[in-house]
């Protein structure tokens, strides 16, 4: 079988049992999507006490959904890899003659489309809630961020994927370091660019999730609409859709040739197949 | 031409080399055999952590691991080969290798004639393997969306995989538990999973490790039934298998290599691994009580070694010969003293005679953790 056909097959084979597993234990709907509501609705309140915008009740919202993404692409996404060497799959996975590219890709496949539902109940729920009203400038412009953002996010899961096939356990404090700072440095539930001085915002503005969120902002709350313009981006629409690009291309490139460099490395200092370090 | 240009161009220079002039570097000599398996010198070396090195004995905790010593073993396509040794021997680290896990520290290996270091990608769709007591895939899963999802990563049709899926929940008698859950099986039915997952890709190559660990007996046979099936239906399926099953070993394989601390210390047939241990033929012979017709034996000409043991009921007399065809004369000796002869068999040495003649110990008196 060529290459793309084998790519494509391994992908949807692996995506398999993320999209079953969501059907055959729908208790995930209850944890996945009130729990996270409840945070949300935390932060509205707080909003709402300091008489803030209303368009904060809508980045908060947003960064709910989104911040279900991020969550994704660490645990599901990042330390994968190290509960697949534990469980036993993951050699079965090396040996096969499919990349190791389209594996990952069935995960975030899978992962994407499982947490897509969590953030669109979150968006829809709270909207309902709050009376949150959106005004995107452009529905094509949005699905064009959105898809950017997660082509970015998910290359960056890769990039971890391979590093924690190295890492071993250490995978598990990893995650765990990056979990909250990205949280902050992403500005999941305020405009970064308000709160942080500029070279920080531009630092931050690396993190996929950080100017993903920024450009969905600037489409769904164009500056025109209700106060809009009083609320700084880190930077314009299309100059974030760009670095999106970049990012995306580097992320996936750098997943590429770590995974390659990674998994090359594991098996010399016989790390594919130990378990449990 | 441009290969042996680019390799000899002194030869190339000359055409051809000439009738009677010996090649010194033949490419390829006639008759020579495209091994399934071959190793040359496979040396692997494991770094102990500092941590780790803590934890053994003093005369244990060294820098390095040996796991594998200047093994050299080349394999038949067609070729059903066993790996027999004591745990960490050896043989889970030669599997991983053959199999792209783990490099090797020196040596070479070469599977279907594909180097597993450089050309690791072009050896992936040749092979599988196949771990005993492990089980695979995801406990959300059916035990035919697991196969199937395995499938798929070598590319095999949708129809063909339920094809083959079909065929090996047949072979391992779980037909019945197709639409059952993963996490819903015992330890057992998993590893019978696992054991269809490595061939419903149709390997050319499969290696096998312990297959049958930890299976019932009805299973296992069943199993074994199924490999020594599965080698001869075509010609170019090669199989290795390890195990430290004795009988397993003697009944399936073609060859078996004995391996212990990581070095290779015989390969042959089982057959040529149990006669080494047998200089002088042996056998058993049952005596009615009370006769008398073994005390003259060592006076038979050809007889190397007697022993007897007097029962209430019986008399057992082993006699080795220096030949088989003594036994005639043993037999001749004995009913001519009178003595009725119950029973008379040959001592047949079996591979655990082998094991231990070459190894200086069994199969369970050494656990080495790998």
């Amino acid at each position: 079988m060529k290459g793309a056909a084998l790519f494509l097959r391994a992908m949807l084979a692996r995506t398999y049992p993320r999209i079953i597993g969501t059907v055959r234990m729908p208790s995930w709907l209850l944890q996945e999507t009130l729990l996270p509501l409840l945070s949300v609705s935390a932060y509205v309140f707080v909003y709402r006490a300091m008489n803030a915008p209303e368009e904060c009740t809508g980045f908060v919202l947003l960064g709910g959904a989104m911040a279900a993404f991020w969550l994704n692409v660490l645990w599901s996404m990042g330390a994968q890899l190290y509960w697949e060497r534990d469980s036993g799959n993951l050699e079965l996975y090396i040996i096969a003659p499919c990349s190791m590219m389209a594996i990952l890709g069935g995960m975030a496949l899978g992962g994407m489309l499982l947490t897509l539902t969590r953030a669109a109940v979150i968006l829809t729920a709270g909207s309902l809630l709050f009376g949150v009203r959106y005004h995107p400038s452009s529905w094509g412009m949005l699905a064009v961020v959105f898809l950017l953002t997660m082509l970015a996010l998910y290359g960056l899961g890769m990039v971890f994927a391979s590093a924690f096939l190295l890492w071993g356990r250490e995978a598990w404090h990893t995650v765990s370091l990056l979990q909250e700072p990205v949280y902050l440095l992403s500005g999941l539930n305020f405009p970064v660019r308000a709160v942080f001085p500029p070279p920080v915002a531009w630092l931050a503005s690396l993190i996929p999730l950080t100017v993903g969120m920024d450009a969905l902002r600037q489409v769904l709350f164009p500056p025109s609409q209700g106060s809009g313009p009083s609320i700084p981006y880190i930077l314009g629409l299309e100059a974030e859709l760009g670095l999106l690009a970049v990012l995306s291309l580097a992320f996936l490139f750098l997943a590429r040739y770590s995974l390659g460099h990674l998994e090359r490395r594991s098996r010399e200092e016989g790390r594919l197949t130990v378990r449990w370090q | 031409m441009s290969l042996l240009k680019r390799r000899r161009p002194w030869i190339a220079r000359q055409g051809i080399v000439r009738l009677g002039t010996a090649n010194p570097f033949p490419l390829k000599t006639p008759g020579m055999i495209e091994w399934a398996i071959f190793t040359d010198r496979l040396t692997r070396v494991y770094r102990r952590p500092r941590s780790r090195r803590a934890a053994v004995p003093a005369n244990e905790a060294a820098k390095e691991l040996v796991a594998l010593d200047q093994v050299s073993l080349s394999v038949r396509p067609g070729e059903l080969f066993g790996l027999l040794g004591t745990n960490g021997a050896g043989k889970t680290t030669l599997i991983k290798i053959l199999t792209t896990l783990l490099a090797p520290t020196s040596g070479v290996a070469r599977v279907d004639g594909l180097d597993v270091v450089s050309q690791a990608a072009l050896i992936r769709p040749r092979i599988n393997m196949v771990s005993g007591g492990e089980s695979c895939g995801y406990g959300i899963l059916t035990v035919r969306e697991t196969l199937w999802l395995f499938s798929q990563l070598y590319g095999v049709s949708h129809a063909e995989a339920r094809r083959r899926i079909d065929h090996m929940l047949e072979v391992v008698s779980l037909r019945d538990r197709a639409d059952t859950k993963i996490s819903h099986l015992s330890t057992g039915l998993r590893q019978k999973v696992n054991f269809c997952r490595g061939f419903i890709t149709d390997p050319k190559i499969l290696f096998l490790d312990e297959p049958t660990v930890g299976l019932d007996v009805t299973a296992a046979r069943a199993i074994r039934a199924f490999i020594r099936d599965w080698v001869r239906e075509r010609p170019d399926r090669t199989l290795l298998l390890t195990t430290h099953y004795m009988m397993e070993a003697d009944q399936l394989c073609d060859r078996v290599a004995i391996i212990d601390r990581g070095r290779v210390l015989a390969v042959d047939t089982p057959a040529a691994l149990k006669k080494r241990v047998q200089r002088y033929p042996t056998f058993r012979i049952c005596l009615t009580p009370g006769a008398d017709g073994w005390q003259s034996l060592g006076r038979v000409p050809g007889v190397h070694q007697h022993a007897v043991t007097a029962g209430p009921t019986a008399i057992d007399l082993k006699v080795s010969l220096e030949a088989e065809a003594v036994i005639g004369d043993v037999v001749q000796q004995i009913a001519g003293s009178g003595a009725r002869i119950l029973t008379l068999h040959k001592v047949e040495p079996t591979l655990e005679d082998a094991f231990i003649e070459l190894c200086g110990h069994g199969l369970s008196d050494t656990e080495i953790g790998e």
